[in-house]
Protein backbone atom coordinates (compact mmCIF):
# COMPACT_ATOMS: atom_id res chain seq x y z
CA UNK A 1 0.00 0.00 0.00
CA UNK A 2 2.47 2.49 0.41
CA UNK A 3 4.44 1.77 -2.46
CA UNK A 4 1.10 2.94 -4.13
CA UNK A 5 0.97 5.77 -1.93
CA UNK A 6 4.11 6.76 -2.83
CA UNK A 7 4.00 6.08 -6.74
CA UNK A 8 0.94 8.46 -6.53
CA UNK A 9 3.23 11.36 -5.09
CA UNK A 10 5.59 10.51 -7.71
CA UNK A 11 3.55 11.56 -10.38
CA UNK A 12 2.36 14.46 -8.78
CA UNK A 13 6.07 15.27 -7.84
CA UNK A 14 6.70 14.74 -12.03
CA UNK A 15 3.66 16.90 -12.68
CA UNK A 16 4.38 19.52 -10.54
CA UNK A 17 8.26 19.72 -11.80
CA UNK A 18 6.65 19.43 -15.83
CA UNK A 19 4.32 22.49 -15.33
CA UNK A 20 6.94 24.68 -13.56
CA UNK A 21 9.42 23.86 -16.17
CA UNK A 22 7.35 24.15 -19.18
CA UNK A 23 5.34 26.89 -17.62
CA UNK A 24 1.72 25.22 -19.08
CA UNK A 25 -1.17 26.60 -17.20
CA UNK A 26 -2.49 23.62 -16.08
CA UNK A 27 -2.33 22.17 -12.24
CA UNK A 28 0.47 19.62 -11.43
CA UNK A 29 -1.94 16.81 -10.09
CA UNK A 30 -3.65 16.64 -13.22
CA UNK A 31 -0.67 16.14 -15.17
CA UNK A 32 0.71 13.43 -13.02
CA UNK A 33 -2.94 11.81 -13.32
CA UNK A 34 -1.68 11.97 -17.15
CA UNK A 35 1.53 10.75 -16.72
CA UNK A 36 -0.06 7.24 -14.60
CA UNK A 37 -2.63 6.79 -17.12
CA UNK A 38 0.61 6.32 -19.57
CA UNK A 39 2.80 4.51 -16.94
CA UNK A 40 -0.68 1.91 -16.45
CA UNK A 41 -0.33 1.49 -20.20
CA UNK A 42 3.05 0.92 -20.97
CA UNK A 43 2.67 -1.39 -17.84
CA UNK A 44 -0.63 -3.00 -19.36
CA UNK A 45 -1.80 -3.44 -15.59
CA UNK A 46 -2.75 -1.65 -12.13
CA UNK A 47 -0.79 -2.72 -9.39
CA UNK A 48 -2.74 -3.85 -6.18
CA UNK A 49 -0.95 -1.78 -4.25
CA UNK A 50 -1.98 1.74 -6.68
CA UNK A 51 -5.64 0.21 -6.88
CA UNK A 52 -5.87 -0.50 -3.11
CA UNK A 53 -4.80 3.55 -2.12
CA UNK A 54 -6.37 4.90 -5.21
CA UNK A 55 -9.95 2.91 -5.09
CA UNK A 56 -9.81 4.35 -1.28
CA UNK A 57 -9.03 7.71 -1.94
CA UNK A 58 -11.95 8.34 -4.63
CA UNK A 59 -13.99 6.65 -1.80
CA UNK A 60 -13.70 9.59 -0.05
CA UNK A 61 -13.34 12.27 -2.65
CA UNK A 62 -16.28 14.22 -1.29
CA UNK A 63 -14.77 14.72 2.33
CA UNK A 64 -11.34 16.22 0.79
CA UNK A 65 -13.43 19.22 -0.53
CA UNK A 66 -14.88 20.32 2.87
CA UNK A 67 -11.20 22.49 4.07
CA UNK A 68 -11.47 24.47 0.51
CA UNK A 69 -15.16 25.20 0.95
CA UNK A 70 -15.50 26.24 4.12
CA UNK A 71 -13.14 29.03 2.87
CA UNK A 72 -16.31 30.43 1.53
CA UNK A 73 -16.53 32.07 5.27
CA UNK A 74 -13.74 34.63 4.04
CA UNK A 75 -16.22 36.19 1.56
CA UNK A 76 -19.59 36.35 3.26
CA UNK A 77 -20.16 39.68 2.63
CA UNK A 78 -19.60 39.63 -0.87
CA UNK A 79 -21.85 36.55 -1.10
CA UNK A 80 -24.34 38.17 0.61
CA UNK A 81 -24.46 40.94 -1.58
CA UNK A 82 -24.84 39.32 -4.72
CA UNK A 83 -26.23 35.49 -3.52
CA UNK A 84 -29.32 35.22 -5.73
CA UNK A 85 -27.37 36.24 -8.88
CA UNK A 86 -24.41 34.23 -8.34
CA UNK A 87 -27.02 30.98 -7.47
CA UNK A 88 -29.05 31.83 -10.30
CA UNK A 89 -25.90 31.99 -12.98
CA UNK A 90 -24.86 28.48 -11.40
CA UNK A 91 -27.97 27.01 -11.49
CA UNK A 92 -29.19 28.18 -15.16
CA UNK A 93 -25.53 27.33 -16.30
CA UNK A 94 -24.97 23.80 -14.70
CA UNK A 95 -28.96 22.75 -16.91
CA UNK A 96 -27.58 23.92 -19.73
CA UNK A 97 -24.27 22.37 -19.27
CA UNK A 98 -25.59 18.98 -18.45
CA UNK A 99 -28.72 19.15 -21.52
CA UNK A 100 -25.86 20.17 -23.45
CA UNK A 101 -23.11 17.47 -22.86
CA UNK A 102 -26.07 14.73 -23.33
CA UNK A 103 -27.24 15.63 -26.11
CA UNK A 104 -24.08 16.39 -28.25
CA UNK A 105 -22.57 12.75 -26.88
CA UNK A 106 -25.65 11.07 -28.36
CA UNK A 107 -25.54 12.76 -31.45
CA UNK A 108 -22.24 12.49 -32.11
CA UNK A 109 -22.24 9.17 -31.07
CA UNK A 110 -24.92 8.38 -33.76
CA UNK A 111 -23.37 9.98 -36.38
CA UNK A 112 -19.81 8.14 -35.18
CA UNK A 113 -21.58 5.36 -35.53
CA UNK A 114 -23.68 5.01 -38.90
CA UNK A 115 -20.35 6.52 -40.79
CA UNK A 116 -18.59 3.42 -39.56
CA UNK A 117 -21.19 1.26 -40.71
CA UNK A 118 -21.07 0.32 -44.53
CA UNK B 1 -12.23 29.23 28.81
CA UNK B 2 -7.82 28.78 28.66
CA UNK B 3 -8.25 24.92 27.54
CA UNK B 4 -9.98 26.28 24.48
CA UNK B 5 -7.36 28.29 23.52
CA UNK B 6 -4.89 26.11 24.02
CA UNK B 7 -6.62 23.27 21.89
CA UNK B 8 -7.82 25.72 19.23
CA UNK B 9 -4.90 26.89 18.52
CA UNK B 10 -3.70 23.29 17.43
CA UNK B 11 -4.29 21.66 13.85
CA UNK B 12 -5.12 18.66 15.61
CA UNK B 13 -8.54 20.00 16.45
CA UNK B 14 -9.21 21.26 13.27
CA UNK B 15 -8.44 17.65 11.63
CA UNK B 16 -10.48 16.25 14.25
CA UNK B 17 -13.65 18.97 13.70
CA UNK B 18 -13.62 18.51 9.98
CA UNK B 19 -13.71 14.70 9.98
CA UNK B 20 -16.10 14.06 12.77
CA UNK B 21 -18.68 16.87 11.24
CA UNK B 22 -18.46 15.33 7.64
CA UNK B 23 -18.87 12.12 9.04
CA UNK B 24 -21.95 13.40 10.78
CA UNK B 25 -23.18 14.83 7.97
CA UNK B 26 -22.84 11.63 5.76
CA UNK B 27 -24.71 9.70 8.39
CA UNK B 28 -27.51 12.97 8.28
CA UNK B 29 -27.33 12.40 4.14
CA UNK B 30 -27.91 8.62 4.15
CA UNK B 31 -30.56 8.92 7.00
CA UNK B 32 -32.46 11.61 4.62
CA UNK B 33 -32.57 8.93 1.94
CA UNK B 34 -29.24 10.85 -0.01
CA UNK B 35 -30.72 13.86 -1.17
CA UNK B 36 -28.08 16.30 -2.56
CA UNK B 37 -29.92 18.69 -1.15
CA UNK B 38 -28.39 18.09 1.31
CA UNK B 39 -24.94 16.95 0.35
CA UNK B 40 -22.76 16.17 2.82
CA UNK B 41 -19.87 18.71 1.65
CA UNK B 42 -22.51 21.63 1.51
CA UNK B 43 -23.85 20.46 5.01
CA UNK B 44 -19.92 19.63 6.77
CA UNK B 45 -19.31 22.87 5.60
CA UNK B 46 -22.03 24.91 6.85
CA UNK B 47 -21.97 23.59 10.25
CA UNK B 48 -18.09 24.39 10.40
CA UNK B 49 -18.15 27.89 8.84
CA UNK B 50 -20.94 28.33 11.39
CA UNK B 51 -18.79 27.08 14.19
CA UNK B 52 -15.94 28.86 13.18
CA UNK B 53 -17.90 32.26 13.70
CA UNK B 54 -19.04 31.74 16.46
CA UNK B 55 -15.85 30.81 18.31
CA UNK B 56 -14.65 33.85 16.20
CA UNK B 57 -11.43 31.52 14.79
CA UNK B 58 -10.03 32.47 11.40
CA UNK B 59 -10.11 30.57 8.80
CA UNK B 60 -6.06 30.17 8.41
CA UNK B 61 -6.25 28.86 12.00
CA UNK B 62 -8.74 26.37 10.74
CA UNK B 63 -6.47 25.45 7.75
CA UNK B 64 -3.59 25.03 9.56
CA UNK B 65 -5.07 21.41 10.74
CA UNK B 66 -7.47 21.14 7.74
CA UNK B 67 -4.59 21.09 5.20
CA UNK B 68 -3.78 17.76 5.46
CA UNK B 69 -6.99 16.70 4.07
CA UNK B 70 -7.12 19.36 1.43
CA UNK B 71 -2.97 18.24 0.97
CA UNK B 72 -4.90 14.41 -0.42
CA UNK B 73 -6.77 16.59 -3.09
CA UNK B 74 -3.52 16.04 -4.87
CA UNK B 75 -2.74 12.45 -5.02
CA UNK B 76 -6.42 11.53 -5.43
CA UNK B 77 -6.23 13.56 -8.80
CA UNK B 78 -3.33 11.45 -9.81
CA UNK B 79 -5.68 8.61 -8.77
CA UNK B 80 -8.36 8.84 -11.34
CA UNK B 81 -5.56 7.59 -13.61
CA UNK B 82 -6.81 3.78 -11.89
CA UNK B 83 -10.48 4.04 -13.10
CA UNK B 84 -10.13 5.50 -16.35
CA UNK B 85 -6.99 2.63 -17.67
CA UNK B 86 -10.07 0.49 -16.54
CA UNK B 87 -11.98 1.08 -18.94
CA UNK B 88 -9.30 2.08 -21.79
CA UNK B 89 -10.64 -0.21 -24.32
CA UNK B 90 -13.43 1.15 -24.36
CA UNK B 91 -12.54 5.30 -24.18
CA UNK B 92 -10.34 4.65 -26.94
CA UNK B 93 -13.47 3.36 -29.45
CA UNK B 94 -15.18 6.93 -28.42
CA UNK B 95 -12.29 9.56 -28.60
CA UNK B 96 -13.89 11.11 -31.04
CA UNK B 97 -17.87 11.45 -29.52
CA UNK B 98 -15.75 12.22 -25.77
CA UNK B 99 -14.12 14.97 -27.36
CA UNK B 100 -16.37 16.76 -29.28
CA UNK B 101 -19.06 16.65 -26.21
CA UNK B 102 -16.12 17.67 -23.85
CA UNK B 103 -15.71 21.34 -25.43
CA UNK B 104 -18.97 21.91 -26.35
CA UNK B 105 -20.03 21.16 -23.10
CA UNK B 106 -17.05 23.27 -21.62
CA UNK B 107 -17.31 26.38 -23.62
CA UNK B 108 -21.18 26.35 -23.13
CA UNK B 109 -20.34 25.89 -19.27
CA UNK B 110 -17.88 29.04 -19.27
CA UNK B 111 -20.40 31.34 -21.37
CA UNK B 112 -23.87 30.58 -20.21
CA UNK B 113 -22.44 31.40 -16.16
CA UNK B 114 -20.41 34.23 -17.81
CA UNK B 115 -23.84 35.96 -19.84
CA UNK B 116 -26.07 35.24 -16.43
CA UNK B 117 -23.89 36.94 -14.51
CA UNK B 118 -23.27 39.87 -17.02
CA UNK B 119 -27.48 40.03 -17.07
CA UNK B 120 -27.12 40.31 -13.42
CA UNK B 121 -24.54 42.99 -13.48
CA UNK B 122 -22.24 41.00 -11.11
CA UNK B 123 -18.74 42.96 -10.44
CA UNK B 124 -15.81 41.69 -12.81
CA UNK B 125 -13.83 39.89 -9.68
CA UNK B 126 -17.55 37.78 -9.08
CA UNK B 127 -17.56 37.02 -12.57
CA UNK B 128 -14.33 35.65 -12.96
CA UNK B 129 -14.43 33.58 -9.64
CA UNK B 130 -17.65 31.77 -11.56
CA UNK B 131 -16.26 31.39 -14.85
CA UNK B 132 -14.51 28.31 -14.28
CA UNK B 133 -17.42 26.61 -12.12
CA UNK B 134 -17.48 23.47 -13.48
CA UNK B 135 -13.73 22.36 -12.83
CA UNK B 136 -12.55 20.37 -10.12
CA UNK B 137 -11.60 22.86 -7.12
CA UNK B 138 -7.39 22.50 -7.60
CA UNK B 139 -7.58 23.30 -10.84
CA UNK B 140 -10.66 26.46 -10.81
CA UNK B 141 -8.15 27.66 -7.74
CA UNK B 142 -4.81 27.72 -10.61
CA UNK B 143 -7.23 29.05 -13.68
CA UNK B 144 -8.55 32.31 -10.91
CA UNK B 145 -5.52 33.03 -9.43
CA UNK B 146 -4.09 33.08 -13.16
CA UNK B 147 -6.88 35.57 -14.49
CA UNK B 148 -7.76 37.78 -11.48
CA UNK B 149 -10.62 36.65 -9.36
CA UNK B 150 -10.94 35.25 -5.65
CA UNK B 151 -9.55 32.01 -5.46
CA UNK B 152 -11.10 30.72 -2.19
CA UNK B 153 -14.64 32.13 -3.65
CA UNK B 154 -14.29 30.30 -6.58
CA UNK B 155 -13.36 27.00 -4.13
CA UNK B 156 -16.85 26.96 -2.46
CA UNK B 157 -18.80 28.17 -5.84
CA UNK B 158 -17.20 25.33 -7.66
CA UNK B 159 -18.40 23.31 -4.64
CA UNK B 160 -22.33 24.69 -5.16
CA UNK B 161 -22.11 23.79 -8.94
CA UNK B 162 -21.15 20.45 -8.03
CA UNK B 163 -24.27 20.08 -5.67
CA UNK B 164 -26.35 21.46 -8.69
CA UNK B 165 -25.18 18.89 -10.79
CA UNK B 166 -26.06 15.73 -8.66
CA UNK B 167 -29.72 17.89 -7.61
CA UNK B 168 -30.25 18.18 -11.18
CA UNK B 169 -29.04 15.22 -12.92
CA UNK B 170 -31.96 12.47 -12.00
CA UNK B 171 -34.02 15.06 -13.82
CA UNK B 172 -32.06 15.35 -16.66
CA UNK B 173 -31.92 11.75 -17.07
CA UNK B 174 -35.33 11.16 -16.94
CA UNK B 175 -36.23 13.98 -19.39
CA UNK B 176 -33.80 12.75 -21.80
CA UNK B 177 -34.21 8.94 -21.35
CA UNK B 178 -30.41 8.37 -20.89
CA UNK B 179 -29.97 4.75 -20.38
CA UNK B 180 -26.42 4.59 -20.90
CA UNK B 181 -23.91 5.03 -17.66
CA UNK B 182 -20.83 6.37 -19.82
CA UNK B 183 -23.39 9.47 -21.01
CA UNK B 184 -24.79 9.53 -17.38
CA UNK B 185 -20.90 9.59 -15.83
CA UNK B 186 -19.44 11.83 -18.68
CA UNK B 187 -22.03 14.57 -18.02
CA UNK B 188 -21.69 14.34 -14.38
CA UNK B 189 -17.98 14.58 -14.22
CA UNK B 190 -18.28 17.58 -17.27
CA UNK B 191 -20.91 19.66 -15.02
CA UNK B 192 -20.16 18.79 -11.57
CA UNK B 193 -16.23 17.77 -11.29
CA UNK B 194 -15.28 15.94 -8.44
CA UNK B 195 -18.84 15.99 -6.93
CA UNK B 196 -19.93 14.37 -9.87
CA UNK B 197 -17.69 11.70 -10.09
CA UNK B 198 -18.18 10.91 -6.78
CA UNK B 199 -22.10 10.50 -7.24
CA UNK B 200 -21.27 8.51 -10.77
CA UNK B 201 -19.14 6.24 -8.42
CA UNK B 202 -22.50 5.70 -6.78
CA UNK B 203 -24.27 4.75 -9.97
CA UNK B 204 -21.63 2.55 -11.45
CA UNK B 205 -17.84 2.12 -12.12
CA UNK B 206 -18.56 2.44 -15.75
CA UNK B 207 -20.20 6.19 -14.92
CA UNK B 208 -17.90 6.72 -12.38
CA UNK B 209 -14.97 6.19 -15.01
CA UNK B 210 -16.06 8.23 -17.40
CA UNK B 211 -16.95 11.04 -14.95
CA UNK B 212 -13.46 10.92 -13.79
CA UNK B 213 -12.51 10.77 -17.23
CA UNK B 214 -14.65 14.08 -18.29
CA UNK B 215 -13.32 15.57 -15.14
CA UNK B 216 -10.29 15.43 -16.37
CA UNK B 217 -10.65 16.77 -19.93
CA UNK B 218 -12.78 19.37 -18.70
CA UNK B 219 -10.00 20.57 -16.08
CA UNK B 220 -7.58 20.56 -18.84
CA UNK B 221 -9.17 21.63 -21.48
CA UNK B 222 -10.76 24.67 -19.84
CA UNK B 223 -7.07 25.48 -18.13
CA UNK B 224 -6.62 26.49 -21.66
CA UNK B 225 -10.16 27.51 -23.10
CA UNK B 226 -10.76 29.93 -20.25
CA UNK B 227 -8.56 32.57 -20.80
CA UNK B 228 -9.53 33.17 -24.44
CA UNK B 229 -13.00 32.77 -24.34
CA UNK B 230 -13.22 35.79 -20.86
CA UNK B 231 -10.66 37.97 -23.46
CA UNK B 232 -12.98 37.55 -26.24
CA UNK B 233 -16.14 38.42 -24.08
CA UNK B 234 -14.03 41.81 -23.35
CA UNK B 235 -13.48 40.80 -19.38
CA UNK B 236 -10.04 41.04 -19.12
Amino acid sequence: MLNGFLALLLCQLLGELLVLVTGMPVPGPVVGMVLLLLALIVFKRTPDSVRLVSEGLLRHLALLYVPAGVGLMVHLEMISQYWLAILVALFVSTLITMLVTVLVFRLVGKLNNSAGEP
Amino acid sequence: MEFWVYFAAKPLFWLIVTLAVFMFATALNKRSGGTPLLHPVLVAMAIIITFLLLTKTSYETYFEGAQFIHFLLGPATVALAVPLFDHFERIKTMWLVLLVACVTGAVSAIVSVLLVGLLFDLPTGVLLSLAPKSVTSPIAIGIVEKIGGFPSLAAGLVLITGAMGCLLSPLIFKLLGVKDDAVKGFSLGLSAHGFGTAYAFEVSAVAGAFAGLAMGMTGLLTAFLLPVVISLMGLI
